[in-house]
């Protein structure tokens, strides 16, 4: 163990010191964030909404009152019924509708539980996620304020939908892309790299020839990147969640799991590659065109697959992000458990066993 | 240590490759505390052997025991009792001197006491206290060179391969070298060493040299002088090596 611990502080080292390596860790991900980020998002400042009232009592009323005078939006238009949403959205100008229940009022005095619906324009995803949760916020600030010295609390439940995209498919949905960039390129380019390092420099020989056994080896390089990788994960997911709004809606842990799943098969990746590479360059320009390429323009991250050609859609299927990206999409998005996202995740296993694999293989013949 | 013990044993080590025969009948003992020099061109499957006896790749056939283990079953006593250098040296270049010694004693199971004493002594015994907590790529070639040897029998090995370890350095400094190589010896290390410099063999108590897969010659550099009627190493190595085929 004793061993263990100061192969990982050597491989720090490496990291630390390596100006390069540091800009990758650490500039890469909140770099990539912003830009993304700030591109495409501008400020909420008088978004055109509907609301459409079936009950028509003093809360009602008063939370209209403090949603039009919070400045973010103006009310339009009044419904009458949930027929004219569709056609009030097809016509671009309103982007939310807010919708009461009847009785609205008096469930919350009677049940302490009334319904909200938001409904929202999701054509643009960023924007619609970005309405929600200003909204989301102003419903809860009032809940907070009509609760004050009640024993039974009062509770506004805002259910949303999302319109003409329910699935929230866009490229706009950055974050789960950048995860995936970001992985890859910690996880998969810089293990391939720092492997093919020692390689070309000799000292791999070194620990071959040493007691440590391969096993131990490999755990050694790739352990600081999983380590790293998964900081770089939580950094990026935190600050969707924090800036820009992007939400969590499904379990944090299973987000978490599939995550560490996606950077075994990324370090997994990398080994593969560095075994079958001379040097660092080679590693390098392997992973640039067979990771890093597909991952960013044949996953789903910038091009919608189902908008490509058909040979390059079967082709994305071998694409590992791709996978992660629907598994992130799904869980982050849309909120479902393991039960819709378990044949991706089963893709996800299969091929990082696969990559283990032939790595071993790889490995062995190189020894006989 | 008794000097007629055997460290190195190989009786009719072969190793293909396909249809190429890297290493073709080899069989030779080496005796503790001896300075062996393995010497031939390149291409006549020098690092195949010595890859070999160090663990790093299996032979075809034969009966190999390094350091007492045998190769096939006991590989990991075989790689405790030994220590390997290369021409590339070997150190990590963005680590300083001692970080390095730290690592190598580490991964061999040294404590932390015994490598901050045995660092202590080494460095002053190099004259590189000052450099310490120097990065290795602000050394000079011969002194990474010196330390990169002195890294490999750290961990006090009875057998120290060193494959081709005075490449590309002058000569002034391969002769400093060659006091370290001795002061292993005299320790009781036993020194297994491949070199293209045939003045280094005359410093080795036994040479072999390699032809083609084969061992040609193997004996005290007087007496392969004598028996090829040559006046040094050098013309002892050119009248065998003339018979080679698969020179690179």
């Amino acid at each position: 163990m004793n061993r263990f611990i100061g192969f990982l502080k050597k491989e720090f080292y490496h990291i630390f010191r390596d100006k390069r390596s540091m800009l990758i860790l650490f500039g890469m991900p909140i770099v990539q964030i912003l830009l993304f980020g700030y591109v495409i998002s501008t400020d909420l400042k008088d978004v055109k909404m509907a609301v459409l009232d079936h009950s028509k009592d003093e809360y009602s009323a008063e939370i209209i009152n403090k949603i039009t005078s919070s400045g973010y939006f103006n009310l339009t238009d009044n419904l009458k019924s949930l027929e004219e949403a569709d056609a009030i959205f097809r016509k671009g100008d309103v982007k939310l509708i807010l919708v009461f229940e009847p009785d609205f009022g008096k469930n919350l005095i009677k049940n302490t539980t009334a319904n909200i619906q938001i409904l929202t324009d999701a054509t643009d995803p960023n924007m619609a996620n970005l309405e929600v949760n200003y909204l989301q916020g102003i419903l809860q600030n009032y809940n907070v304020e009509i609760n004050r010295g009640k024993k039974v609390p009062f509770a506004i439940q805002p259910k949303t939908r999302m319109y003409f995209n329910s699935n929230l498919e866009s490229v706009f949905m950055f974050i789960p892309g950048i995860m995936a960039t970001i992985l890859m390129l910690v996880s998969a380019m810089m293990t391939s790299i720092s492997i093919a390092r020692e390689k070309e420099m000799g000292t791999m020989e070194i620990l071959l020839v040493s007691p440590l056994n391969p096993l131990q080896i490999i755990l050694g390089k790739v352990t600081p990147y999983l380590a790293l990788s998964f900081i770089n994960a939580l950094v990026i997911v935190g600050m969707g969640y924090f800036i820009f709004g992007v939400p969590i809606l499904g379990s944090f842990t299973l987000l978490m799991a599939e995550t560490i799943l996606f950077i075994f098969l990324a370090l997994s990746l990398g080994i593969f590659i560095s075994t079958i590479s001379k040097n660092q360059e080679v590693a390098m320009m392997l992973s640039m065109f067979a990771l890093m390429l597909p991952t960013i323009i044949l996953s789903g991250f910038i091009f919608p697959i189902r908008n490509m050609p058909l040979p390059l859609q079967i082709f994305s299927h071998i694409i590992p992000p791709k996978w992660f990206i629907i598994i992130l999409k799904n869980i982050m998005l849309k909120g479902v458990g393991i039960e819709y996202v378990w044949k991706e995740t089963l893709i996800l296993i299969v091929m990082t066993i696969g990559f283990i694999g032939l790595s071993l293989k790889k490995f062995k013949t190189r020894l006989e | 240590m008794n000097s007629k013990q055997k460290v190195i044993r190989v009786k009719n080590m072969y190793k293909k490759f396909g249809e190429f025969t890297a290493n073709d009948d080899l069989s030779f003992e080496v005796e503790a505390g001896e300075i062996f020099g393995f010497l031939g061109a390149n291409g006549a499957g020098k690092t195949t052997a010595i890859k070999i006896l160090c663990g790093l790749s299996y032979p075809t056939s034969g009966e190999i025991s390094v350091a007492g283990f045998d190769v096939y079953n006991e590989r990991e006593s075989v790689k405790r009792n030994i220590g390997y250098m290369s021409q590339k040296f070997s150190l990590y270049e963005d680590l300083t001197v001692f970080e390095n010694i730290r690592f190598y004693g580490g991964i061999y199971g040294l404590s932390k006491s015994e490598i901050n004493s045995k660092a202590d002594n080494l460095l002053k015994k190099l004259d590189l206290e000052h450099a310490r907590d120097k990065r290795i790529s602000a050394l000079p070639l011969g002194w990474k060179q010196k330390l990169a040897f002195s890294v490999a029998i750290f961990h006090d090995p009875k057998i120290v391969f060193l494959d081709e370890p005075t490449g590309g350095v002058d000569p002034v400094t391969r002769r400093q070298f060659w006091d370290l190589i001795y002061d292993a010896a005299r320790s009781g290390i036993t020194v297994f060493v491949t070199t293209h410099y045939m003045d280094e063999a005359e410093y080795c108590d036994r040479v072999s040299i390699m032809v083609d897969g084969k061992i040609e010659a193997l004996d005290t550099p007087e007496k392969l002088k004598k028996q090829f009627n040559a006046a040094d190493m050098d013309q002892v190595f050119l009248s065998l090596a003339r018979k080679a085929t698969n020179i690179e």
